[in-house]
């Protein structure tokens, strides 16, 4: 690998792994959002427009950082990866375009009616730009998971050669954009990581809500925040059982390279083990300190334990991905994946045991559990991308042939460096703030005063 | 007209959006520093405070639509102005950043560095875009791959130099329009004397730019000789930009806003007429140049975009018009945010 290639790689790395920070927050939050303003809407109780207003206000620095990390994006492709931009603009760029004229201006446009709009236009016209901009947020996420899936399983395309100057460039165009948009992997990516990006919604209301209960701060709207946090996080959880399973079924069938890297299978067998965790180690071929379940990948996989998992031993050296990082991230996420049912559960119990709010100890667990999501985000991930590997678009394009072919080592330690420094500073500023959002707290417009007459009504009614 | 046109015209349309749309915002940055007053600076800032992130949306579609339809030019010029666009996107990222965080605290101190990166920002993505536009005008180096072959110098000449400041002036007036429309009493009275220096500034920058641009890239002018019609443009822009002061006279600051946004669409048209149907001409070797045709996405894919686009515009231009509408009118001080 040249330098130029490992620094890109790894600018590519930070600055997405950076942005990945805030577009699922985004994502979830929005969902909790429709759903706090959707109860003020219908119960009319303050409580829950106090806590839309908060969630507002905490959403838009959130955004904020979304788009501040996501311009570099959009433009990074073109920079560094100048030679993959020729080979897929015809195919990825259409996806990313359409991102920007369906979801983008859908999202900015009525983040302003979010934020600013409260004096300037009706509660219900209020409640519709919150639902029309977490739809595309939505959106957004399906438009470059569309992109992206395509890199991963390539369809609907034809290659097609032609003289640039005295060589012969080929490059992919769209066939079928319907097979392009609906790639086989499109459909289990994009379900996978808005249900992940709930989670990850719904565990920062659940934090913060809980920090506030600990604090003896908001009861009252706190414990509607953490019940709101607490149904989205049981069945976002446990939609993500369905979500990664039929993923990682569908990674077996169409990236097996991947798959194998990801279990540390380096033969082909039936009766595939799974292993629980473990340390592969790449030149002996096996995977150490591990706890192994026979039979149970190839049940996965195929739903029949005799039947065969295609393992490292059919894919050429010089096509397979770095086993034991891939392998680790995927244990990772799947570890983390199961905490959140445990937790959710857990907490659905103590809720419907009504000892919920004094069980300090589990809303320690909620307070600390906000960054859980986001490592699972990250980790998912790299075994996607780092699974990939040494393919930019799997099987078409190999990510050493993809670099732009004009850098200079010089002018990428530039970029990478004032990058990492740049986004340090304002990740450093974000939690700040963030942190002053969470100590002011929710102003109230609803008193004890009022709750306990509105008792009194509903008790004598 | 074939669908390469179509395309070059509506990457126009998104850059012109662009123009119009964020020069006002950056415009508002570079006049910041001329209010001392924290209130009145606030009163800046919130003026473009519901759009401004909006404004930045056309740029990044923009750059989408770029390499959905002309993937070529997007790798080569983002390949090939590394340094220059990595420092674009510093800057842009620096802004949003000042513009989010800089009322957040009352230190003094915090809100004047804030301002400071807001307003150097606000000038450098001006400068940028217009060295960057000043390159485009008159070419630059590329072999027979479509790859550039210069470095961030060769970038930096007295005529790119000379458009970027004519971008900033061009954006200053801009903005300093639109604070007009969104301010009232003693701080209007204090920007509507800036609109006239504003435009002074631009129309010498306009003129010098118009003839340098004249003798040393006389190509430009090639296709304004072979149909006469053009002429209209260049009189529009002229008529448009006299026609400011007289609005701003009658305060019909609306309409003074109008003529502004239709100057900066008449140059953007110049601009694409003077290169087509180059979109980044080769200098010194002509016959390397990326044109609307040897470097666009395949028939296929020009026309699912211009699906895409004819399904996707209206909604686009029918809630920015929402938006704007919704925070139409003065600044007030009960919605300061920023």
């Amino acid at each position: 690998m040249g330098e130029v290639e490992i620094l890109s790689r790894l600018q590519f790395a930070i600055t997405a792994a950076f942005h990945f920070i805030y577009p699922p927050m985004s994502i979830g939050l929005g969902l909790a959002l429709i759903i706090m303003e959707g109860m003020y809407l219908k119960t009319k109780d303050k409580k829950w427009e106090d806590l839309t207003r908060f969630w507002v206000k905490i959403f838009g620095i959130i955004f904020a950082m979304g788009v501040a990390s996501g311009i570099v994006m959009e433009f990074q492709f073109g920079t560094n990866w100048a030679t993959y931009s020729r080979f897929v603009g015809d195919v990825f760029g259409s996806a990313l375009a359409a991102e920007g004229i369906f979801a983008f201006f859908l999202e900015s446009g009525f983040l302003a009616i979010l934020l600013f709009g409260w004096n300037k236009v009706k509660p219900r016209t209020h409640f519709i730009s919150t639902i029309l901009v977490t739809f595309g947020a939505h959106l957004s996420a399906v438009w470059i998971l569309v992109a992206n899936s395509w890199q991963q399983t390539p369809t609907g395309y034809h290659l097609v050669s032609r003289q640039v100057g005295d060589t012969i460039v080929t490059r992919a165009e769209i066939v079928d954009f319907w097979q392009v948009v609906f790639n086989p992997s499109t459909i289990d990516r994009v379900t996978h990581t808005i249900v992940g990006a709930w989670i990850t919604g719904a565990f920062l209301v659940l934090s913060i809500s809980a920090y506030y209960i600990l604090k003896n701060k908001h009861l009252e709207h706190s414990k509607s925040a953490i019940k709101v946090g607490l149904v989205v996080a049981i069945i976002a959880s446990l939609l993500q059982l369905i979500t990664g399973h039929s993923s990682a079924v569908g990674v077996a069938q169409n990236q097996p390279a991947k798959l194998a890297a990801a279990e540390g299978l380096f033969e082909t067998k039936a009766y595939a083990p799974l292993h629980i965790f473990g340390w592969v180690d790449s030149k002996e071929q096996k995977v150490k300190y591990t706890i192994a379940i026979p039979g149970l990948l190839s049940w996965l996989v195929h739903f029949d334990a005799s039947k065969p998992v295609t393992g490292l031993d059919k894919i050429p050296p010089e096509d397979r991905p770095p086993v034991n990082f891939v392998f680790q991230s995927f244990h990772i996420m799947i570890f983390l994946g199961i905490m959140f049912i445990l937790i959710s559960i857990l907490g659905a119990i103590l809720w419907a045991t009504n000892k919920l709010w004094n069980t300090k100890w589990f809303l320690w667990i909620l307070v600390f559990s906000v960054v859980l999501p986001h490592i699972a985000n990250q980790t998912g991930w790299i075994t996607a991308e780092v699974g990939r590997q040494p393919w930019i678009v799997y099987g078409l394009l190999r990510t050493s042939d993809a670099i732009s072919k004009n850098l200079t080592p010089g002018s990428v330690w530039f970029s990478l460096t004032l990058f990492t420094l740049i986004y340090l500073l304002i990740f450093v500023l974000f939690l700040f703030f963030l942190d002053r959002k969470i100590k002011q707290g929710i102003t109230e417009h609803y008193t004890d005063e009022v709750y306990s007459q509105q008792k009194i009504v509903v008790e004598k009614n | 007209m074939d669908l390469n046109i179509i395309w070059f015209i509506l990457i126009g349309v998104l850059f012109a959006g662009y123009a119009i749309l964020d020069g006002f915002d950056l415009g508002v940055g570079m006049l910041h520093p001329f209010v001392k007053e924290d209130l009145h600076r606030r009163t800046f800032l919130n003026a473009i405070g519901p759009v401004w992130d909006g404004n930045e949306v056309w740029l990044i579609t923009g750059g989408g639509a770029l390499f959905a339809a002309f993937p070529e030019v997007y790798a080569t010029v983002f390949s090939g102005f590394y340094i220059a666009l990595f420092l674009l996107l510093v800057v842009l990222v620096f802004r949003a950043v000042a513009i989010e965080f800089r009322s957040k605290r009352e230190s003094r101190r915090w809100r004047n560095n804030w301002d400071l990166a807001f307003t150097i920002s606000s000038y450098l993505i001006a400068l940028l875009l217009g060295v960057a536009m000043g390159n485009i005008i008159i070419g630059v180096p590329l072999n027979q791959y479509h790859e550039f072959v210069g470095n961030f110098w060769t970038l930096i000449s007295p005529y790119t130099v000379l458009t970027g400041i004519t971008t900033i002036s061009l954006f200053m007036m801009h903005g300093a329009i639109y604070l007009v429309m969104k301010t009232d009493g003693e701080l209007q009275t204090k920007v509507k004397n800036w609109v006239n220096n504003t435009i002074i500034f631009f129309v010498i920058c306009y003129v010098s730019t118009t003839m340098v641009t004249l003798i040393y890239v006389p190509h430009m002018t090639q296709h304004f000789k072979d149909y006469p019609i053009l002429f209209i443009i260049p009189l529009l822009n002229m008529l448009a930009i006299a026609n400011i002061p007289r609005e701003i006279h009658h305060q019909r600051y609306g309409w003074a806003f109008i003529s502004s946004c239709a100057s900066i669409a008449a140059l953007l048209a110049l601009f694409a007429i003077g290169i087509f149907p180059n979109i980044v001409p080769s200098n010194p070797n002509p016959e390397y140049s990326l044109t609307i045709y040897n470097a666009a996405s395949s028939q296929k894919t020009l026309t699912i975009m211009l699906i895409v686009a004819i399904i996707g515009v209206p909604f686009v231009l029918a809630y920015t018009s929402a938006i704007y509408w919704t925070f139409r009118g003065k600044v007030k001080m009960e919605d300061l945010n920023y």
